[in-house]
């Protein structure tokens, strides 16, 4: 308990610093921005601050991009209630109703319960990890080559799992991705591996270039080809104060969805997304007049909003005890760590102490920060709806290809974001969702290099991915959730039926 | 063969899988393969060119069988007019400097919009370009070539 203490005053001290404050207070901004603005989400921006963030320490990098992650889940909110259109795409849930309260004038008292529930929520996961995060970084500590790589197989296989349509395609994108992380320099035997002789490629292909292409370029491409339509209710946010009747309605379903988030954001491979379309039908479920949901009810904010939170925390809980990232994002926020030089994994926390602890507390004032800046700002935030897509998408793409190009002075690098958001556009048109082929992307060479280290050590006999009891356990997993969603097709239809509500709200 | 397909996004998307799988094999052939104790360069990316290849016949296999939607309109002019900004920012860039190259993204890029006036491009370009200089140049310190012999 003491050690807890501790640890919370190290990550305060770090979390409190001048420094640390103002990358906060920037990652929160830039996130509530881009969560406000549909059309730029969030792993695109991270994409694009990667190469910027390369010049702080990676503590603050850290702490600045966690801040763009769960800042756009609060601007997403507001995007939602008030143009019907979701900003980031976990909050989709919230256009059902949110948008309906702004059409009746109550714009104002849904803003307040969404980040009030969010800040809840944001609390409570992050003490989550607290709690959580030193006990998993143990058990992961004694795993070996055999052990990572299976986990490393788990995850992914998650990641499939709750991939949009079909199962084969999201196992292929996750392939795709591994070989595309395995292009350049072997760092086994020097030898250089799919580099077709460009010198640029030698040092891998960049994941800012594969982020930004896959999230960034293609989006664009995708946005262009819709027709503009949007419906704003700007005028008529006022009276922010929810009436005691609204707090009174909306304190059991902050409860209820900030703990339906907290264990959706731990389990591997579920996305805050699904968080909150849970606690929607939880709220449905449980209410009286379930009937009456779509057309205004502020249980359907306050839930699914507080679920979204919730999740966005406890899902950094894996990647910062385990380095298994089990979304895209997590995928870019490991990307950030090994450029900075940091080897993600368990022992994050025994020698990056100041790094985990620091960026933890962090959250926890981030969300202060977002609750601040949110509400009074909201005007502003508004305005920025009003900006026409054709000015923003071109603003859009100069980020994206000066960002790409000033990583590595590279030209090679901004052909490469175009080369994937082509690829991006092009399969996403197929109906194969990008965010499996980042996973497999980031996690392919460290899976090739426990498999070695696995293979090494048992005298190349493979089997010792199933003797090892963690490993196989692991696997066994794996293979169970593939075959129990192949072959059990209301399993399927379920999840299927989910998502599609969840894509079409 | 038309009539074979039943799932055009299957299938075609099966056939890009099986493209990559066989071509990442392909070349890893170059590579020495090593053994299960001690894997070389070719042995993983075999493993999973091979996985993927097979995943992509399983995709193209299962096309002809279960029924799917149609593949829904691909455009050509948008894709290409916004990649083709961003691949001639890349020439430009190393070429001419960051001013010309910027100008030339947006308007490149603006042509693939909803609307496209002239002048309002024109200065929109020289506004973005200018801030782009200031944001990266001035604020971040990037080493970047502004224009022509500068």
């Amino acid at each position: 308990m003491t050690d807890l203490f501790q640890n919370l005053f190290l990550g305060f001290s770090v979390a409190l610093s001048l420094t640390n404050v103002f990358y906060c207070f920037i990652g929160c901004l830039l996130g509530t921005l881009i969560g406000v603005l549909p059309g730029l989400g969030p792993l695109a921006t991270v994409a694009l601050l990667l190469p910027v963030t390369f010049t702080l320490g990676p503590t603050s990098a850290l702490i600045m991009l966690a801040g763009i992650y769960y800042g756009a889940q609060y601007g997403g909110s507001t995007t939602s209630i008030l143009v019907n259109l979701p900003g980031e795409s976990s909050s989709v849930v919230t256009c059902l109703d949110g948008y309906q309260m702004a059409r009746q004038g109550r714009a104002g008292p849904a803003l307040a319960i969404a980040a009030i529930g969010s800040f809840f929520a944001g609390t409570v996961g992050v003490l989550m990890i607290v709690l959580f995060g030193p006990v998993l970084a143990g058990v992961a500590l004694k795993f070996g080559g055999a052990e990572n790589f299976s986990l490393m197989v788990l995850g992914l296989v998650m990641a499939v799992v709750t991939a949009h349509g079909s199962v084969v395609k999201a196992i292929c994108m996750t392939l795709l991705g591994i070989l595309f992380g395995l292009v350049g320099t072997d760092v086994n035997s020097g030898v250089e591996r799919y580099t077709m002789g460009i010198a640029q490629l030698y040092d891998g292909i960049s994941i800012v270039s594969v982020a930004i292409g896959l999230f960034g370029i293609a989006e664009i491409i995708a946005n262009l080809e819709l027709k503009e339509k949007r419906e704003i209710f700007t005028d008529k946010v006022k009276g922010l104060m929810p009436t005691r009747e609204d707090f009174k309605r909306s304190t059991g379903p902050i409860l209820r969805g900030t703990a339906i988030g907290s264990v959706f954001g731990l389990l591997p491979g579920t996305h805050s997304i699904i968080a909150s379309f849970a606690s929607y039908t939880v709220e449905k479920k449980l209410s009286k007049d379930s009937d009456k949901f779509g057309t205004g009810m502020i249980e359907g904010v306050a839930g699914p909003e507080s679920a979204n939170n919730a999740a966005a925390q406890t899902y950094f809980i894996p990647m910062l005890t385990l380095g298994i990232p089990t979304g895209a994002m997590m995928a870019l926020m490991l990307g950030a760590m090994m450029m900075q030089g940091i080897t993600p994994g368990p022992q994050v926390m025994t020698k990056n102490p100041d790094l985990f602890w620091g960026l933890i507390v962090s959250m926890w004032i981030g969300n202060l920060m977002l609750v601040v800046l949110n509400l009074p700002l909201i005007g502003i935030w508004i305005k920025f709806l009003t900006i026409p897509y054709r000015f923003l998408f071109p603003g859009i793409m100069m980020f994206c290809a000066v960002g790409s190009y000033a990583m590595n002075s590279s030209a090679v690098d901004v052909y490469m974001v175009g080369a994937f958001g082509l690829l991006g556009y092009v399969l996403a048109k197929l109906d194969c969702e990008p965010a499996p082929l980042l996973l497999g992307f980031v996690l392919g060479p460290m899976m090739e290099e426990n498999l070695r280290h696995a293979l090494l050590v048992s005298r190349g006999d493979p089997s010792v991915l199933i003797t090892h009891p963690i490993s196989a356990a692991f696997l066994g997993i794996s293979a169970l959730s593939i075959i129990a969603l192949i072959v059990m097709p209301r399993l399927r239809k379920q999840r299927n039926l989910m998502m599609a509500e969840a894509g079409e709200a | 063969m038309p009539m074979l397909i039943k799932a055009p996004k299957d299938f075609w998307s099966g056939m890009i899988f099986v493209a990559f799988g066989v071509g990442f094999v392909a070349v890893a052939r170059e590579y020495p393969m090593g053994s299960a104790l001690e894997m070389g360069a070719a042995y993983f990316p075999t493993l999973v060119g091979g996985l993927l290849a097979i995943m992509g016949v399983v995709l193209v296999g299962s096309s002809t069988v279960k029924a799917g939607e149609a593949i829904g309109h691909i455009g050509i002019r948008i894709p290409f007019l916004v990649v083709g900004a961003l691949v001639l920012f890349g020439y430009l860039l190393d070429w001419l400097g960051l001013i010309p190259a910027i100008i030339a993204l947006i308007f490149v890029g603006s042509a693939g919009g909803h609307e496209f006036r002239f002048w309002e491009v024109l200065i929109f370009a020289l506004v973005v370009a200018a801030m782009a200089v200031g944001i990266f140049s001035f604020v971040l310190g990037v080493p970047l070539k502004l224009g022509p012999q500068l």
